[in-house]
């Protein structure tokens, strides 16, 4: 039976640049009881869409072209808000991408939970409380009578993802969207939420609208799969073979950018004798105060010969990005030795330091952060260079030209700002400005996370290029299985502070021996 | 890529390139309403500069067989009940009026970013310090302090532009360290400290210019309250003294005979309020220019 019909909706916002077609003449279905999962990359109009269907897009700059969204008999995008308001939260609810901020933190989840249904329905608090009791059972809160009470920032991020859950399905609404709902999550929390939502759904029969970037998600979880490019649905069909033959020339590109393989040979490090750079021995770093002190880094120990990259793998709070970042010194650490090359990076004072900088870069996760919006292309790269005086003042144009055309950018393109760069461009930025210095050492802090998978290739394959070509050590941290196996020569495992195994990366990936890479590994969506 | 060719963008580029401050500039050229702003506080500025020179009469000279008089040939703007003539007290006014205006901007300018700056930036034990001393200027009752200061040194220009100073740049300094600390933690900031920057470059190159905006902000709104400020103690007695004339002593002396003698509240008024106009329009301008994510051409 058909639950939901959109026909032929096109969205534009009205931008300082003109007019931005999001959703270009869209029509798709949704059948009672069915998964349909969207997936594209981001700016697709996948999220937008679905936005559209309740009400939340915002009018101006964003106005509804054209369309029909009927559901049942109503035409969601033209009827009126009070019918609306008896529409959403009520037979269609919705569970958004982060699950830290998509909940009240001066509320109870209890109070939070059953505020849609005292809105809607016609039910004493008390027998309210009593179904959010039976809904956080169902989705796996243990004891929670007496978690009730609590409030969000007592729960951990895949616990509050449960409670919008059961926010989310305590009206019991026909139709769930689900944006994203597992994009914030560590890799076995996702695997454990997906399997959640799967078995809600199946009990009580209700179709989902499963939005997603990450192809494996969406294979995992749909029936039928709707690809999205650009504001237009390039393809759909039953999920096995959008995935298995797909026809769009866009949906092949999508799955052939996914590194679903170990690094090409051509990029392989052949391991020389007595080229060590880094060695960190037994370095352990904790946070906090007298009362209360957290180790985030314990006694780890790891080497890194000249030209290897070595992969570190592991989810949210292992002590990853604090170790890296203690080897680039942004913090100190408790105890232990960091020695690159001759140098002991932990004991130099701050004159040495600043010297010694120029060894060790560093990119980071987020090229919309990582680079000063109020500096141009030039200045950035420029900086750099003059602070570390490695060029004439009359050759750093050419210098900052060059590198912008080793990482593949135009250098036309030099006097322009951040801003007017894509997420891709920018990292491009962000990596030459590591390179400026000429350093042995790159960390690279999940430096295509935040990036979407066709672009996420193009960025591994420069990286992976420019290591070969500079002889560069790389160690590049991601929480990413599958990327880590892509670039890395060998991938150490964090977990709770500790590196719990360090491997040859193929090795790691087909014979983990302990018992939390299998874990890890298990977790991952399997093709 | 061969050297030849890059040369060639080099030449593209830089040639026609703009550095941040000609983009600002630029950008602050397509805004009309900035720019007449912008000349007409400069024409301000000229005037108040060369008034000992352009003013008709002396601030002081009366003629008490005038009394005030309505505006006509020989006193452009009317005179007031001492037989002033309006116009040179206006001028006058104005050296006193924008001096004190400006001086509170250089200070909060001054003082109140780099002292925010440093106790965002920094944090810690430093923050608290320097953050407990502005809670600890602010919580002094200030007329009581302006009055021990008059008694003790006696009155003087100075002495009135150094108190005014002293208190305008708390705000600033709060609002700055706020901003501050948001900057702070961004990655841009970690990838600054990792490519070897000492802080005070830090500091200056990529954090203060990414808090202007605000800045600029409370700058127009600073100047307008410490203009009205100066007249409220004048008007105590604890500014500047008659004969001298600011453009507040003039509204406040002229909100007293507003019944009989409409022109010496109009004419002082609208000069006080195209000011406070023009520095808004310019203070938007230039908060729009110098933020390189408005649009260009």
């Amino acid at each position: 039976m058909e639950l939901l019909n959109v026909n032929n909706l096109s969205i534009a916002f009205d931008t300082r640049d003109g007019k931005n077609q999001a959703v270009d003449n869209i029509s798709f279905n949704v059948q009672k009881g069915e998964t349909l999962g969207i997936v594209g990359e981001s700016g697709s109009g996948k999220s937008v869409s679905c936005y559209a269907l309740m009400g939340l897009i915002n009018t101006p700059p964003g106005h509804i072209e054209q369309g029909k969204a009927m559901f049942h008999d109503v035409d969601l995008l033209s009827t009126d808000e009070k019918t609306m308001r008896g529409i959403r939260g009520k037979r269609i609810s919705m569970i958004f991408q982060d699950p830290m901020t998509a909940l009240n933190p001066y509320l109870s989840i209890g109070d939070q939970i059953i505020e849609p249904l005292l809105i809607h329905e016609d039910v004493s608090p008390n027998l309210a409380k009593q179904r959010a009791l039976a809904l956080l059972d169902e989705v796996g809160i243990d004891d929670a009578a007496s978690r009730y009470h609590q409030y969000p920032h007592e729960f951990s991020g895949g616990m509050r993802q449960r409670v919008v859950i059961a926010m989310a399905l305590i009206t019991e609404p026909e139709l769930l969207i689900a944006d994203e709902p597992t994009t914030a999550l560590d890799v076995t929390i996702q695997a454990q939420i997906l399997e959640l939502i799967k078995d809600l759904q199946r009990q009580r029969n209700i179709a989902v609208i499963f939005i997603s970037h990450d192809l494996d998600v969406i294979r995992y979880m749909a029936d039928r799969t709707l690809v999205m490019e650009q504001g237009r649905i390039v393809e759909q069909g039953q999920s096995q073979t959008v995935f298995n033959s797909p026809n769009h020339p866009y949906t092949k590109k999508l799955l052939a950018a996914i590194p679903q393989q170990a690094k090409p040979a051509k990029f392989k490090y052949t391991p020389k004798k007595n080229n060590s750079l880094l060695s960190v021995n037994n370095v352990s770093i904790s946070y906090g105060d007298r009362r209360s002190r957290f180790q985030a880094v314990n006694n780890v120990s790891l080497k890194l010969a000249k030209g290897e990259i070595l992969g570190l793998v592991g989810e949210s709070g292992c002590g990853k990005t604090t170790l890296s970042q203690s080897i680039v010194r942004l913090i100190n650490i408790d105890r232990g030795e960091i020695q690159l090359g001759e140098q002991s990076l932990h004991k130099l004072n701050t004159s040495e330091l600043k010297k010694a900088r120029k060894n060790v870069q560093m990119i980071f996760q987020d090229p919309y952060a990582s680079l000063n919006p109020r500096m141009t292309v030039f200045n950035t790269l420029a900086e750099p260079l003059k602070i570390h005086r490695l060029a004439e003042s009359s050759e750093i144009k050419e210098k900052v030209l060059c590198l912008m055309t080793d990482v593949g950018l135009d250098p036309s393109w030099a006097n322009k700002y951040p801003h007017e760069f894509s997420g891709g461009q920018r990292q491009r930025i962000a990596i030459a400005r590591a390179l400026a210095v000429e350093p042995h050492l790159i960390i690279a802090d999940e430096p295509v996370s935040a990036l979407d998978v066709t672009i996420q290739a193009q960025v591994l394959e420069l990286l992976l290029t420019l290591c070969q070509q500079r002889q560069l050590t790389m160690i590049f941290i991601s929480h990413d299985l599958d990327v880590v196996r892509y670039i890395a020569d060998r991938t150490a495992v964090m977990n709770q502070g500790n590196i719990v195994e360090l491997n040859e990366t193929e090795t790691l990936y087909q014979e983990p021996a302990h018992s939390y890479t299998q874990q890890l590994l298990s977790a991952k969506l399997s093709r | 890529m061969a050297t030849d060719s890059l040369q060639q963008y080099q030449d593209v580029v830089f040639e026609h390139g703009r550095s941040p401050w000609q983009d600002a500039w630029y950008r602050l050229k397509q805004n009309k309403l900035a720019i007449i702003s912008l000349n007409f506080l400069a024409a301000l500025v000229v005037i108040a500069v060369l008034t000992p020179w352009l003013a008709p009469y002396g601030y002081e000279t009366q003629n008490l067989a005038l009394g005030a008089s309505s505006p006509s040939a020989e006193h452009w703007l009317g005179t007031d009940i001492h037989g002033r003539d309006l116009m040179t007290r206006l001028m006058y006014g104005g050296r006193i009026s924008l001096m004190v205006g400006f001086a509170a901007t250089a200070v909060s300018l001054v003082i109140g970013v780099l002292w925010g700056a440093i106790a965002g930036y920094v944090g810690g034990l430093t923050d608290t310090v320097l953050m407990r001393i502005v809670d600890i200027l602010y919580a002094l009752p200030f007329m009581i302090f302006i009055i021990l200061l008059m008694v003790v040194f006696g009155r003087s220009l100075l002495l009135l532009f150094l108190a005014i100073g002293l208190i305008e740049w708390l705000t600033m300094a709060r609002i700055v360290r706020t901003q501050v600390m948001n900057i702070r933690n961004q990655e841009f900031v970690s990838a600054a400290v990792v490519i070897g920057l000492s802080h005070w470059q830090i500091i200056s190159r990529h954090i203060i210019p990414n808090i202007i905006g605000p800045v600029i902000v409370y700058i127009t709104l600073t100047i307008p309250s410490v203009m009205l400020l100066e007249a409220f103690l004048s008007f105590l007695g604890l500014g500047i003294q008659p004969p001298q004339s600011s453009w507040g002593v003039l509204i406040s002396g002229g909100v007293e005979t507003m019944e009989e003698y409409p022109w010496l509240l109009l004419f002082p008024g609208l000069t006080l309020s195209a000011t406070l106009f023009a520095l808004n329009f310019l203070g938007d301008g230039l908060r729009d220019a110098l933020d390189p994510r408005a649009t260009r051409d």
